[in-house]
C-alpha cells in the first residue's frame, strides 16, 4: 500500500496539478494578508474559502485522478496485490497531497506573517484541520463515485452533484424545514442536522471560535454550549472522522466485489 | 462713600466674620475622637478634618452646611449596620474617604452617602467598597459627584444595590467615576437636566446606566463595558448621548444600547463595538444617529418596531455580522449618507457617494428575525447566494428601506 500511495503521490507531483493547486493557496494567503494585515480577519475570509472550495477541489480532483489513472489501476489489479491496498494506495496519495498543497500553501503565508507570535494559532490550525478533514472526506466521496460508475460523464455528474448537495442544496432544506416547523423548539434539531453534513459542521466549528458576538445572541446559547465545550469539540471531530472512514470503508468493500 | 454704603461694609465684613470657618479635627489621638462627635461639635460652614485611621461608624448624619474632609484616606466601616452617611443640609462637600461594609437590607436601600433634599454638594474622590447603595442622590438639586471609585461585589441583582442612584433630582454632574460590579452603574429616575460624563462603568451586573423617566439629561465621553445587558434608556425625552464606548456587552440577551420610548434624542460619536446587538430601539422617534461608529457586532442595529421619523446619517457600519434588522414592512426612517463596510457598489461620477443604494437589510437578518433558530446557517454558501438575489430584487424585505448615498470611503 505505501509504494502504491508513493506512486500516487509522485505522480500527482509530477504532474504539477498539486504545484498549480499549492502556489493558488500560497497567493491566496498572500492577498489575504496583503489586503487585511490582521491574521484574524484574514482566517474568516479564508474559512469562506475553505468550506467551498476545498471539498469542490476534493471532489473533482479525486474523480479526475480515478478515471485518468484507470490503466494503471487495471495494470496493478492485474499483479499479486491487494485490492483495498491498491485504492487505499491511490486514495491516500490523492486526499495527502491535496492535504499537503493546502496546509503548507496557507501556512507559509501565515508564518511569515507572524503566525506563532499571534493569538490567532489555535484558529488557524483548526481551520487547517478541517480543510484537511474536508479534503479526505471530500476525495473518499469522490473515489466511490467514480468506482461505482464506469461512464465518466456520470460519475462527473454525480460528484459535482454531491458536493453540491451537501455545500448548498442541503442548507436549502434546512432552512426550509426550520422555517416551516418553526412553532417547534428546534435546538436540538438544528444541532442534529448540522451535525449530519461536514460542511456545515466545520463552518459551525470555526465560527463559534471567531465571530461568535451574533451567534451569542438569544438562541445562539445553545450552540455555543455545545460547540464551545470540549465535549462538543471531540463529538464534531468524531463525526469528521466517521464522515472521512465510512466513505473509505465503502471503497475498500466495494473494490472487492466489483467485477474490473 | 456714603453712610448707607460704609453700613454695606460694615454688614458684609460682620458676615464674613461670621461665616469665617473653623477647622475641627478628628483623629485616633486628638480630643475629638470620632467623626460623629466632630460634625455634631462643629458650626455651620466648618470643615471637619479627618486624619489618617479607621472609623467604625454608620448613622452619620450631616444637617448643617459643612465640609467633611479626609486627610490620606481614612477608612470608614460601617460594619454592616446599615447607613454610613446622610446629608440633609445644603453646602455639603465629603472629600477623600474610603467607606466600606454597608449594611445589606432587603427592606430598606442603605447607602454609603446619601443625600436627602440638599442643594450646592460635593462628593468627591471617594473610594466605596463592600457596598450596597453606593451614593444615593434623594430629591437633590445643584450638586457634583466627582471622582469617586465604586467598586461593589455583587453577585445576584436581588440583593445588590446600584452604583450612584439618582431619584427626583436635578442639575447634577456625575463625572470621572469608576463603577464596577455594582448592579446598575448608575441609575436615574425621575431625574432632569443631569450631566453624566467620562465615567467608566463596567462588569456590572445589570446595566451600565439606566434612564427611567428622566428628561433633558446629557451623557458623553463615559466608556460601558462588559456589562449584563448594556445601557438602558427607557421612558425618557431629549437625551443627548454622545461620544460614549459601548463594547463586549455580550450574551444572549445583551446589548450596547437599550432605547425603549425615547423621542426627540441625539446619539452622535458613540462607538459600539463586540456588542451582540449594538442598539436596539423599540418605540423611539425623532431620534439622530449622527458620526457613530459600528464595529464587529452581531447586529449594529436592530429596529423591534414602532420607531418612526428617525434619521441615522454619516455612521460607519464596519464588519457587523448584520448591518441592521428591522421588523415588520412599514418604513418611515432615513438612513443616508453611511459607510457600510458590506457595500460593493461603484462610483462612476466621483463624488464620493455609490451610485447603487445599499440595502442595509439582508434576507437571512430577516429570516433569522423570524425564525432565530436559522442563525446556525450564518455564513454558509446557501445563504450568499439568496442574500445575493434579495440584493438584485428585494421580495421579503422593505423596498424603501435603502440608502441611497452610501460613501465610498470611511467617515472620520
Amino acid at each position: 500500500m505505501i509504494k502504491i500511495l508513493k506512486y500516487s503521490f509522485y505522480d500527482l507531483m509530477r504532474s504539477r496539478w498539486s504545484y498549480v493547486y499549492f502556489l493558488f493557496y500560497l497567493l491566496l494567503g498572500f492577498v489575504l494578508l496583503f489586503l487585511n494585515n490582521e491574521l484574524s480577519k484574514a482566517v474568516i475570509t479564508l474559512m469562506n474559502v475553505i468550506i467551498v472550495l476545498v471539498p469542490l477541489i476534493g471532489t473533482i480532483f479525486g474523480v479526475m485522478y480515478f478515471y485518468n489513472s484507470k490503466e494503471f489501476t487495471e495494470l496493478l489489479l492485474a499483479q499479486p496485490i491487494k485490492r483495498s491496498s491498491i485504492f487505499f494506495g491511490q486514495y491516500l496519495g490523492v486526499a495527502g497531497s491535496l492535504t499537503m498543497s493546502l496546509v503548507l500553501g496557507l501556512g507559509i503565508p501565515f508564518a511569515l506573517y507572524g503566525l506563532f507570535e499571534s493569538n490567532a494559532i489555535w484558529d488557524f490550525s483548526l481551520l487547517l484541520i478541517t480543510g484537511a478533514f474536508l479534503t479526505m472526506i471530500f476525495s473518499g466521496l469522490a473515489f466511490n463515485i467514480a468506482l461505482s460508475n464506469e461512464n465518466k460523464i456520470k460519475g462527473f455528474g454525480y460528484a459535482v452533484l454531491s458536493w453540491l448537495f451537501l455545500a448548498v442544496i442541503y442548507d436549502g432544506l434546512f432552512l426550509m424545514s426550520l422555517i416551516v416547523f418553526e412553532q417547534y423548539p428546534l435546538d436540538n434539531f438544528s444541532l442534529m442536522a448540522t451535525m449530519f453534513n461536514p460542511i456545515d459542521l466545520s463552518r459551525t466549528l470555526i465560527l463559534l471560535k471567531l465571530d461568535i458576538s451574533a451567534l451569542l445572541g438569544y438562541t445562539g446559547a445553545i450552540f455555543k454550549q455545545f460547540f464551545g465545550t470540549n465535549l462538543g469539540v471531540v463529538i464534531s471531530l468524531i463525526m469528521l472522522s466517521l464522515w472521512t472512514l465510512i466513505p473509505v470503508w465503502r471503497l475498500g468493500y466495494k473494490s472487492k466485489r466489483k467485477d474490473f | 462713600m456714603g453712610k448707607k454704603q460704609l453700613f454695606f461694609v460694615i454688614i458684609m465684613l460682620l458676615i464674613g466674620v461670621k461665616t469665617w470657618a473653623s477647622t475641627i479635627t478628628v483623629c485616633k489621638t486628638c480630643p475629638i475622637k470620632t467623626i460623629q462627635e466632630g460634625i455634631s461639635q462643629a458650626s455651620d460652614f466648618d470643615t471637619v478634618l479627618v486624619k489618617n485611621g479607621t472609623y467604625n461608624e454608620f448613622n452619620l448624619k450631616i444637617n448643617k452646611p459643612l465640609t467633611l474632609m479626609g486627610e490620606g484616606n481614612p477608612i470608614i466601616d460601617g460594619g454592616e449596620q446599615g447607613e454610613i452617611i446622610q446629608i440633609m443640609a445644603n453646602n455639603v462637600t465629603i472629600d477623600g474617604f474610603v467607606i466600606k461594609n454597608v449594611g445589606t437590607s432587603y427592606t430598606s436601600d442603605y447607602a454609603a452617602i446619601r443625600v436627602i433634599g440638599s442643594e450646592d454638594f460635593l462628593i468627591q474622590n471617594v473610594k466605596l467598597e463592600k457596598l450596597f447603595f453606593g451614593i444615593y442622590l434623594e430629591k437633590s438639586k445643584n450638586g457634583m459627584v466627582l471622582n469617586n471609585t465604586i467598586q461593589g461585589d455583587a453577585k445576584d441583582e436581588y440583593n445588590s444595590g446600584n452604583g450612584i442612584q439618582l431619584w427626583y433630582s436635578q442639575n447634577i454632574v456625575v463625572a470621572n467615576n469608576s463603577i464596577q460590579n455594582v448592579r446598575d452603574g448608575i441609575y436615574l429616575e425621575f431625574s432632569d437636566f443631569i450631566t453624566i460624563e467620562h465615567n467608566y462603568s463596567g462588569n456590572n451586573l445589570r446595566y451600565g446606566l439606566h434612564f427611567m423617566f428622566s428628561n433633558d439629561d446629557v451623557y458623553k465621553g463615559n466608556t460601558f463595558e462588559n456589562n449584563g445587558a448594556g445601557v438602558a434608556v427607557m421612558f425618557s425625552k431629549r437625551i443627548d448621548m454622545h461620544g460614549n464606548t459601548f463594547k463586549k456587552n455580550w450574551g444572549t440577551a445583551s446589548f450596547g444600547l437599550l432605547l425603549k420610548e425615547i423621542n426627540d434624542a441625539e446619539i452622535s460619536g458613540n462607538t459600539f463595538e463586540e456588542n451582540t446587538v449594538g442598539i436596539s430601539i423599540e418605540g423611539s422617534n425623532r431620534i439622530v444617529y449622527r458620526n457613530n461608529d459600528f464595529i464587529s457586532n452581531g447586529w449594529a442595529i436592530k429596529v423591534r418596531g414602532a420607531c418612526y421619523a428617525n434619521t441615522i446619517t454619516n455612521n460607519n457600519f464596519l464588519y457587523n455580522s448584520f448591518d441592521l434588522a428591522y421588523n415588520g414592512n412599514l418604513h418611515d426612517n432615513v438612513f443616508e449618507k453611511n459607510y457600510w463596510s458590506d457595500y460593493t457598489g461603484y462610483d462612476l461620477d466621483r463624488d464620493g457617494f455609490g451610485d447603487v443604494p445599499y440595502r442595509p437589510v439582508k434576507l437571512f437578518s430577516y429570516i433569522v428575525n423570524r425564525t432565530p433558530e436559522t442563525i446556525i446557517l450564518l455564513r454558509s454558501l446557501f445563504m450568499d447566494i439568496i442574500d445575493f438575489s434579495e440584493k438584485v430584487s428585494p421580495v421579503f424585505t422593505p423596498d424603501n428601506l435603502v440608502d441611497a448615498k452610501p460613501l465610498m470611503k470611511r467617515n472620520k
